[in-house]
């Protein structure tokens, strides 16, 4: 079995109604991700998942230096950034991306499948 | 006594049937390449001595596999390649019967032409592991420099070991599609081979070739799976113009083309396939191609082409594949049955300004309805897009004939 990361990319702005279009569309979205959540906890897939805060809520920690230097903000300047994430665990990618794709319907965005290379 | 060159092709010959079945037996690509690599050094000292065995591709897959046993003995890691040499012990099943979803080959060709991977790395690999052309050989083909394509096959296969593409037939729901994917791969070679880029020669045969060789390979193993006999014919009917198509370093269009050169055992075999689609009656987009292919081989003369069956053919892709390429081939008939006037019609609507065959179809309907200043303008667009020498050439011609 090989831990894989899917990762949800959207928009560093978000609306109220997170990065969805409606009130409604994001509550769907919500229940869809949480039936599907349940399927990979049933399945045996399931080793962890959440969603994040706003990207404007991270700090970055450069700690190689004699004393730790903290700068507000995301490590990368950019437009779209991770929203949330899970980790699996699966036989192979292709079950990797299977899952993947029922992720993305359910939560409504496009998901990064990327193995680890070794868990702790 | 064997010369190199014949220890040499018959190790290309099994090249894919080895690799396969090491990728089985050890999980791992690199490992596979490696001990086949040290089997033909091996063959390559005894066999000019001995004589080829009479089963050179067991001999091949006992001493390459016995190479990487003992390889993996010597390096006694206590990784995942220690586990796979210790379970060489329990792992004692036979190479697999080749039978319509057991060989090896079938599922390397699947993890080759895997949908994660890039299109360019799905081909290169797929010629490197079955079709067991060197880095150098396909990095000419492809006129990237060597060390280019040996990034991309490199970058491929730690990705296939990284994420773990599988070494699977996909499941019945999924084999439409997956395999929709290994015909794309199989014929972009073809095409490459066909209607070179480049200025290097036209015509690549050892392209076309090594792609009919592969998709022989996936009919024997898929012969229930009429979209693959249906490409195998269609390159079959195509290579059987092959030494008819380029004349002088120009391109020969097929209605000038001397049909006598045609190669006729190809035509009938591919004639042979044509009529086996049919009756299995699951039409898809490469029999229907086939299909139009075997109406022109068909005719003994350009003039006796059965046009109107031509344009029915191209109909019935039209309902499977409603693309504007599709659209463009069907206006060229269309030209034959109801005259170029009605064919150009069709022509500029189509939003193919990119696509070099879409001026090259203009430049010779607007010279067939005499509207020469036009033409020329269109042969010159053509002749900006076209990458093949011989197609250029052809088009110079063409356009030098306007008045």
């Amino acid at each position: 079995m090989t831990h894989y990361l899917m990762s949800v990319h959207g928009p560093v702005e978000r609306t109220e109604f997170g990065n969805y279009g409606s009130r409604e569309a994001m509550e769907q979205a919500f229940a869809d991700t949480g039936a599907f959540n349940e399927r990979l906890k049933e399945q045996g897939y399931w080793v962890f998942a959440g969603g994040l805060e706003p990207a404007t809520t991270a700090t970055v920690v450069d700690g190689t230096g004699d004393a730790p230097v903290m700068t507000d903000g995301p490590y990368l300047e950019t437009k779209e950034v991770i929203g949330g994430f899970w980790v699996i665990d699966a036989p192979d990618l292709d079950v990797a991306l299977k899952l993947a794709a029922e992720g993305s319907k359910a939560c409504g965005g496009k998901v990064e499948v990327r193995p680890f290379e070794g868990l702790a | 006594m064997p010369e190199v060159s014949a220890v040499e092709r018959v190790f290309r010959e099994e090249y894919g049937r080895l690799i396969a079945s090491l990728v089985r037996r050890f999980g791992d690509i690199d490992i596979a390449e490696e001990a086949a690599g040290e089997a033909l050094v091996t063959a390559l000292e005894k066999w000019p001595e001995s004589g080829v065995p009479p089963n050179p591709g067991a001999w091949l897959t006992t001493t390459a596999g016995n190479r990487a046993i003992d390889k993996l003995r010597r390096e006694k890691l206590r990784d995942a390649k220690h586990q796979a040499a210790t379970m060489l012990y329990v792992d004692d099943t036979p190479p697999e019967p080749t039978g319509p979803v057991e060989d090896d080959r079938l599922r390397l060709i699947f993890t080759c032409c895997h949908p994660a991977l890039a299109p360019e790395a799905r081909i290169a690999l797929t010629l490197r592991l079955l079709g067991g052309l060197t880095v150098a050989e396909i990095a000419q083909a492809f006129l990237v420099p060597e060390t280019t394509m040996a990034q991309r096959i490199t970058r491929a296969k730690k990705k296939i070991a990284a994420a773990k593409v599988p070494y699977r037939v996909p499941e019945a729901a999924d084999l439409p599609d997956r395999l929709g994917g290994v015909l794309a791969v199989l014929f972009l070679v073809f095409n490459e081979g066909y209607l070179a880029t480049g200025d290097g020669d036209p015509v690549r045969g050892e392209l076309t070739a090594e792609a009919i060789r592969l998709a022989r390979i996936l009919r024997h193993l898929l012969p229930e799976e009429p979209e693959v006999t249906g490409l195998l014919a269609l390159m079959l009917l195509i290579e059987s113009r092959r030494e008819a198509r380029v004349r002088h370093g120009q391109l020969v269009p097929l209605d000038e083309q001397d049909r006598g050169g045609w190669d006729r055992a190809l035509i009938a075999e591919g004639h042979d396939l044509v009529r086996q689609c049919l009756a299995a009656n699951r039409p898809g987009r490469y029999q229907i191609l086939a299909a139009i292919n075997a109406v022109h081989t068909d005719a003994p003369a350009a003039t006796d082409t059965d046009w109107s069956q031509v344009v029915a053919l191209y109909d019935q892709l039209t309902r499977i594949d409603p693309s504007p390429i599709v659209a463009l081939n069907r206006a060229v008939a269309v030209a034959e049955l109801d005259g170029p006037e009605v064919a150009l019609a069709l022509v500029d609507r189509l939003p193919l300004p990119g696509y070099h065959a879409w001026h090259v179809t203009r430049a010779d309907l607007l010279r067939r309805l005499g509207r020469s200043a036009e033409a020329k303008e269109a042969y010159d667009a053509a002749i900006a897009a076209t990458q093949n020498s011989a197609e250029r050439a052809y088009l110079s011609r063409k356009r030098g004939e306007l008045i």
